[in-house]
């Protein structure tokens, strides 16, 4: 079941179209990459998801009903933009932020306690925000944006600014998140993260939707009759002709050859044909990384 | 609206709790207490600081015997008669004699004296001269008659006129009242105005250019309404100027106590007291703290009925008046200065934007100023009415007594106007927090009027 969905939303600015009938449909528990180059018109989906901006036209829904005002509650959102108050405490503007979201004092006090002692960074508590490194301030961000534990979780580029250490621990702290039951819509241009973290993708370019679905699925989809051979030794594969041969490559004792076959033929026989060739120590249907199917994508519209 | 108020309290709290405000609260009515003291006392002993006159004098003996002690020295001239003395030659040399300028008066007096000095003389001075000069003229005048017992009558005669005002209300009863009591309250008045909504209209925008550029605002919006965090803001900030204002209001009335029981009772400090409606009418007509400094016990009978008048002002009216005006002309404002801040993307691009809201404040307490001479002309009632300089120009006639129906038409055209104000920088303030990097300006701002949210 969708737990959040945009209906044929359509956003101008001005003489300029930012979301041009866009649809998403947002299963629960689900991890959802909102993908795109820069200036697609992510940022205004997501605003518009935020109730930030309104649409021009179309429609939303959280959880089956029409998305209201009140549902700010529901939803969390870190932007790609963050601050804090500077001259602020951590604490205090921690809870600031979560009594914005509606938390009582005191709940927001016992929640945060809890998570400044998760994140291990208790100490930092009374010190002004300007004290704080750039992680450290991400990290206070990251807390202030689900301690009202919402339905819906929007981040938007959350890894930058962390190094490897703490990127990971966040990642695990999102992992986490949609264990417990949360909804996770991420927008990102590492397409790395997209492979881990992702279930599902919506690709946006131009105002307009051009790619989506799961990624297993778009990978497989794009994957095209395409393996990766490998043989021991310095093995040449030609085949009959009835291969492509994208690349082949001698390295470390070991051949590695990419062929993309014209469909017809099957696994087992491209097996079968190799084995006469060399000794195979691998063969795999070679899925495209999301970093190509990205690219491919865009280059082919634009 | 309970997550108004949590954006009212931050913005309260931070402001109120940092040692600039605290410091300026304090600060602020000491430092206007002293200009109050400092500045008689500059006055009284700049006066010391007197000049050496030469005075010569043309004409036969009996003329100079009758005019060499006509002028007195005053508190601040010394006037020097040198006998045999050639005009032509002394206004070569009396600089280095020491002497800051020479009179000269003709064999017939009522030619035109001349006054010789390297540097323009201050009018005061003049007026000493001509004043007593005049005097002489017409003593001499009257002896022509051959009156007898001419100086006892003379004396006789001359009376001091003060006029003491009465304000008439609807009942037929009337107040002692001062309009020296009621310039000083106008000045205050219009400026401490000019001064309020300027400061806490610039921090509303310091605030808004802050969390725009720190990126704070972001966040905030997806948990409340952009124009909740805006308002929260504006009322935020205003309740910190109440605070002070109150503060300041606690303090003089406080201050004032002290100088009713203390002061009143001390001849010694009266001196510096009763220069203090004075100083200010100083700037038109600097003659008249120099003439009128000798200490007698009637001025400070004076100075207590002055002090009397000044209780007699309407104050309920004068502080609601000033509530009012400073809540309605600071949401207008503020709500100005937040769509502004809201625009750019940092404190210097604010320039462009800044001399059409100068402007108006600025040409409302230049008016002001003028009000006092003339509180009832058409330019002071106009001013008064449109609400961009209302606040601060009725702040400055309302100590001279305005009628009803021009308080309330004025103040009903402020709540329409700031109403309409506070609504269009919502909408200008909605879009510009979200929009970065774009050089903005007045036609991209009525733009954004138009957006939809």
């Amino acid at each position: 079941m969708a737990l959040f969905e945009a209906k044929n939303v359509t956003k101008q600015y001005g003489d300029k179209l930012a979301l041009d009938n866009v649809s998403i449909s947002v299963p629960e528990q689900c991890i959802y990459g909102l993908l795109g180059p820069n200036g697609a018109g992510k940022t205004t989906l997501i605003r518009i998801i935020n109730q930030i901006t309104g649409p021009d036209s179309g429609e939303l829904f959280l959880d089956g009903k029409k998305l209201l005002p009140e549902d700010v509650q529901l939803i969390g959102y870190l932007p790609e933009e963050r601050g804090l108050y500077k001259k602020m405490k951590v604490g205090e503007q921690a809870l600031y932020f979560a009594q914005l979201k509606g938390l009582s004092k005191s709940e927001a006090m016992r929640r945060l306690k809890y998570w400044f002692k998760k994140l291990e960074i208790v100490d930092w508590w009374g010190k002004k925000v300007e004290e704080l490194s750039k992680g450290m301030q991400q990290k206070v961000q990251f807390i202030t944006t689900i301690l009202h534990e919402p339905k819906l979780i929007i981040f938007d580029e959350p890894f930058t600014g962390f190094d490897p250490v703490n990127a990971n621990i966040i990642k695990n702290e999102i992992l986490f998140l949609r264990e417990r039951g949360a909804t996770i819509i991420f927008s990102t241009h590492n397409m790395g993260s997209v492979e881990e973290l992702c279930d599902n993708i919506t690709l946006i370019n131009k105002a307009k939707t051009i790619l989506e679905g799961s990624v297993n699925e778009i990978r497989k989809q794009w994957a095209a009759n395409e393996f990766d051979l490998v043989f021991q030794g310095d093995v040449k594969f030609e085949g009959d002709g009835q291969y492509k041969i994208l690349s082949q490559e001698f390295d470390n004792g070991k051949s590695v050859i990419r062929l993309k076959s014209d469909g017809e033929i099957g696994s087992n026989d491209i097996l079968k044909d190799a084995m006469k060739s060399g000794n195979v120590i691998s063969f795999n249907p070679s899925l495209p990384s999301m970093n190509e199917i990205f690219i491919r994508v865009v280059e082919s519209r634009n | 609206m309970n997550k108004i108020s949590v954006i009212i309290k931050r913005e309260y709290i931070t402001r109120v709790r940092k040692k600039s405000f605290i410091i300026m609260t304090v600060l602020a009515p000491l430092l206007m207490a002293s200009m109050v003291i400092v500045l008689p006392i500059l006055m009284v002993t700049g006066n010391k600081d007197f000049k050496k006159i030469a005075v010569v004098i043309d004409g036969s003996d009996q003329f100079k015997e009758n005019l060499k002690n006509v002028i007195p020295n005053a508190e601040n001239a010394d006037f020097e008669y040198l006998p045999n003395t050639n005009v032509n030659d002394i206004v070569k040399t009396f600089d280095a004699g020491g002497y800051y300028g020479v009179l000269y008066i003709s064999p017939d007096i009522l030619t035109a004296p001349q006054m010789y000095s390297k540097k323009q003389p201050p009018i005061g001075l003049l007026d000493h001269i001509s004043n007593s000069l005049g005097k002489e003229i017409e003593k001499q005048k009257l002896l022509e008659y051959n009156i007898q017992n001419l100086d006892s009558i003379l004396n006789q005669i001359r009376t001091k006129v003060n006029v003491t005002t009465r304000l008439v209300d609807e009942t037929g009863h009337s107040k002692e009242t001062s309009t020296g009591i009621a310039m000083v309250l106008a000045y205050i008045g219009g400026f401490l105005m000019y001064m309020l909504v300027f400061i806490f209209g610039a921090q509303v925008m310091r605030g808004v250019i802050e969390e725009k550029t720190s990126r704070v605002v972001e966040v905030i919006v997806s948990s409340v309404k952009p124009v909740q965090l805006m308002m929260g803001k504006i009322i935020g900030i205003a309740l910190v100027g109440l605070t002070q204002f109150m503060i300041w209001v606690i303090l003089t009335v406080g201050a004032v106590t002290i100088v009713k029981t203390v002061v009143l009772k001390k001849t010694d400090m009266k001196e510096i007291t009763q220069n203090l409606p004075q100083n200010i009418m100083t700037e038109q007509q600097p003659a008249a703290a120099a003439t009128n400094t000798t200490v007698t016990s009637p001025e400070l009978a004076e100075f207590s009925k002055l002090f009397d008048s000044a209780m007699n002002q309407n104050w309920l009216l004068i502080i609601t008046a000033f509530i009012f005006y400073f809540i309605t002309g600071y949401l207008l404002y503020a709500s100005i200065f937040a769509a502004i801040g809201s625009a750019v993307d940092n404190e210097t691009e604010t320039q462009q934007f800044m001399l059409p809201v100068t402007i108006p404040i600025i040409l409302g307490l230049v008016v002001a100023m003028g009000t006092m001479q003339n509180p009832e002309s058409s330019l002071a009632f106009w001013f008064s009415m449109i609400p961009l300089t209302s606040p601060i120009v009725m702040m400055a006639r309302i100590p001279f007594h305005v009628p009803g129906w021009q308080i309330a038409l004025s103040m009903a055209l402020m709540v329409i106007t700031f109403i309409a104000f506070v609504w269009m920088a919502a909408k200008v303030y909605r879009t510009g927090i979200l929009m970065y990097g774009k050089k903005s300006s007045w036609k991209e701002l009525l733009k954004w009027l138009r957006y939809r949210g």
